[in-house]
Parts: C-alpha cells; sequence; structure tokens
C-alpha cells in the first residue's frame, strides 16, 4: 500500500515556489491538506499598510488545492490547476501567517473538484475562499 | 477658437512615467515575483521574468500556477489602478512630486479573481495585458491574457472585480 500522503507530501515540499513563498505542509490526508504561510515583509502588496499581496494568498490556494488532490485515495498521480476562483474577503492582518485549508470534494477519472478557505489568527472570519478544477493525471 | 499649445513630449512622457513608477515600484511583492511594467502611451504591458522560484513542477518543467495566477492579478490591478489614475495624471490633478515620495491614493481592493489556466508556463519570461471591461462608481471588471513566446497563444486568462475607493476630493 502506497502512502499518497506522503508522497502528496514528499512532492509539494519540493516545489521551487512554494518554498519561495514559505509554505509549510501541516497536515495532510485523504483528500484534505492545511497548509501554513508565515508573515513575510517581501510579500507586501501594499506598503502603507503591511498587508500582503492578494498574489500570494492565490499563490497558497492554488497549492493548498493542488496538494488535497493530490492526497486522495482516488487520484493516481500529479495534478495540474483548470481554473481556480478566489473571493476576497478581506486583508490578512500583517504580521500573522496565513492558513489555507483546501478539501477535495469530488473525484472523477479526468476532474478533481476542490474548495479552500484562508485564515489568518482569527478562525471565524476568513481572509478569503476558493473553489477550483483540476486535472487527475494519469500514470502512463 | 484657438487649442492651447500642447505641452512638450519630455514634460508628459516625464509625468506619465513617473506615475507609473510611483504605482509599480514601492511594492515589495513585484520585486519578488520579478514582475515590471512597460508603457506605451496608456497601454501597459506586464512582464514576469523568468527565474527559478517561479517553478511549481519541477519535473514538465513548468511555472507554478500560483505564479501565473499571481502575474495576472498584478496586472489587472495595476491597469485598474492606472486607467482610475489616468485623467488626473494627464490633466496635472495629482501632484507627481507626492506620487514619487510614495503617498498614493487609495487604490482599488480586489472582489474576486477567476482565473483559467490554458497550456502550462513554460520556463521563460511571461507577459501580460489587461482591459477594464467596465469601470463603474463603485466596481470595476477587469479582463487580462497571458502569453510566452507566441502573442496568440495565451497560456492564461483571467477575470477580476474590483471595488473602487469612494472619491472624496472634488476630482469627480
Amino acid at each position: 500500500m502506497v502512502d499518497k500522503a506522503a508522497i502528496a507530501r514528499q512532492f509539494i515540499e519540493a516545489i521551487p515556489h512554494s518554498k519561495a513563498l514559505g509554505m509549510v505542509l501541516t497536515e495532510i490526508s485523504d483528500g484534505m491538506a492545511e497548509i501554513v504561510m508565515a508573515y513575510n515583509p517581501a510579500l507586501i502588496g501594499d506598503p502603507q499598510t503591511g498587508v500582503i499581496h492578494g498574489g500570494a494568498v492565490s499563490a497558497l490556494m492554488d497549492t493548498c488545492g493542488g496538494a488535497a488532490v493530490m492526497s486522495h485515495a482516488d487520484a493516481p498521480a500529479g495534478t495540474a490547476t483548470i481554473d481556480l476562483r478566489i473571493d476576497y474577503m478581506r486583508g490578512a492582518t500583517p504580521g500573522q501567517a496565513v492558513r489555507a485549508r483546501a478539501e477535495c470534494y469530488h473525484i472523477t477519472r479526468s476532474v478533481a473538484f476542490v474548495r479552500a478557505t484562508a485564515f489568518d489568527e482569527d478562525p471565524d472570519n476568513p481572509v478569503a475562499t476558493a473553489s477550483g478544477a483540476f486535472t487527475v493525471e494519469r500514470l502512463s | 477658437m484657438r487649442r492651447p499649445a500642447p505641452e512638450p513630449v519630455q514634460i508628459v512622457k516625464q509625468r506619465r512615467d513617473a506615475a507609473l513608477a510611483a504605482l509599480v515600484g514601492g511594492v515589495p511583492y513585484m520585486q519578488f515575483m520579478g514582475i515590471g511594467v512597460d508603457r506605451r502611451g496608456d497601454e501597459l504591458t506586464a512582464t514576469m521574468t523568468y527565474d527559478e522560484k517561479l517553478i511549481g513542477n519541477p519535473l514538465l518543467p513548468a511555472l507554478h500556477g500560483g505564479a501565473t495566477a499571481a502575474f495576472l492579478e498584478v496586472t489587472a490591478l495595476i491597469e485598474i489602478s492606472w486607467a482610475m489614475l489616468w485623467n488626473d495624471i494627464e490633466s496635472g490633478a495629482i501632484d507627481i512630486e507626492t506620487l514619487v515620495d510614495g503617498t498614493l491614493p487609495r487604490l482599488p481592493k480586489t472582489i474576486d479573481f477567476t482565473v483559467d489556466y490554458l497550456r502550462s508556463g513554460l520556463p521563460r519570461d511571461a507577459y501580460a495585458r489587461a482591459k477594464v471591461t467596465r469601470s463603474g462608481r463603485r466596481y470595476a471588471s477587469v479582463q487580462v491574457e497571458a502569453w510566452q513566446d507566441n502573442r496568440d497563444k495565451l497560456f492564461a486568462q483571467a477575470t477580476c472585480h474590483f471595488l473602487m475607493p469612494a472619491r472624496t476630493s472634488g476630482a469627480q
């Protein structure tokens, strides 16, 4: 029996862009993933407030969605994003880490469906939500 | 009727370039991502210079979907901000000295962002242009296209909605 979560973890932690953004995989299980991105001044989008750029939150959501797909029991190999929609509720509080949780709630032979939510230290007040479709790559 | 003499071209360019530099230069995340913006008149083209840290799949290799999304989002935000400021830049209502000092007017905020990945991003420079399809008093819709070697072969496109800042001063 192959440990999908272990493979997904190994793969996610080897992604150069995720490493550059300081993402750390904190939880991964069947179709679920959680990734934390520490506050980093290099990611600031608004210098007047210190709020990190929405683009960094998008990258976090995309990575977390991909991790959720890869950890799903029915996903044979890799995945790529087909589309992703992100809704921004508010700016992440400066100085706080952003934590994304993604769930692959349905998967077919070709497509995986994912939703994700991002929080800072306030767990009742999401920073952003996302939903997306990912490819299901076959082992050739 | 007599038309007023046009301003010397270098004055116009200096003002436009200073405004663009103020919009782009002060954003740490754009420097982190290697994103710059070129201007021809009012048309902007964003460039994301290839770097190993933008890779999402080292086996292919391909750009990270998150890096692509961020590139499109940055491009859309710069375009809507630029479009919002354009009239004030042209009329001189915006004081360029203040802009250069880093004091920007309030900028639009992203409400939502939808990105379509059309083909995988190659490990080389990427380009993007955005178009404001509708800009109202409170909300705006912007479309963005990104390509690499071939302008007709988009590798990603996106639609974004923005919340426009409340206009406080006498400007319309």
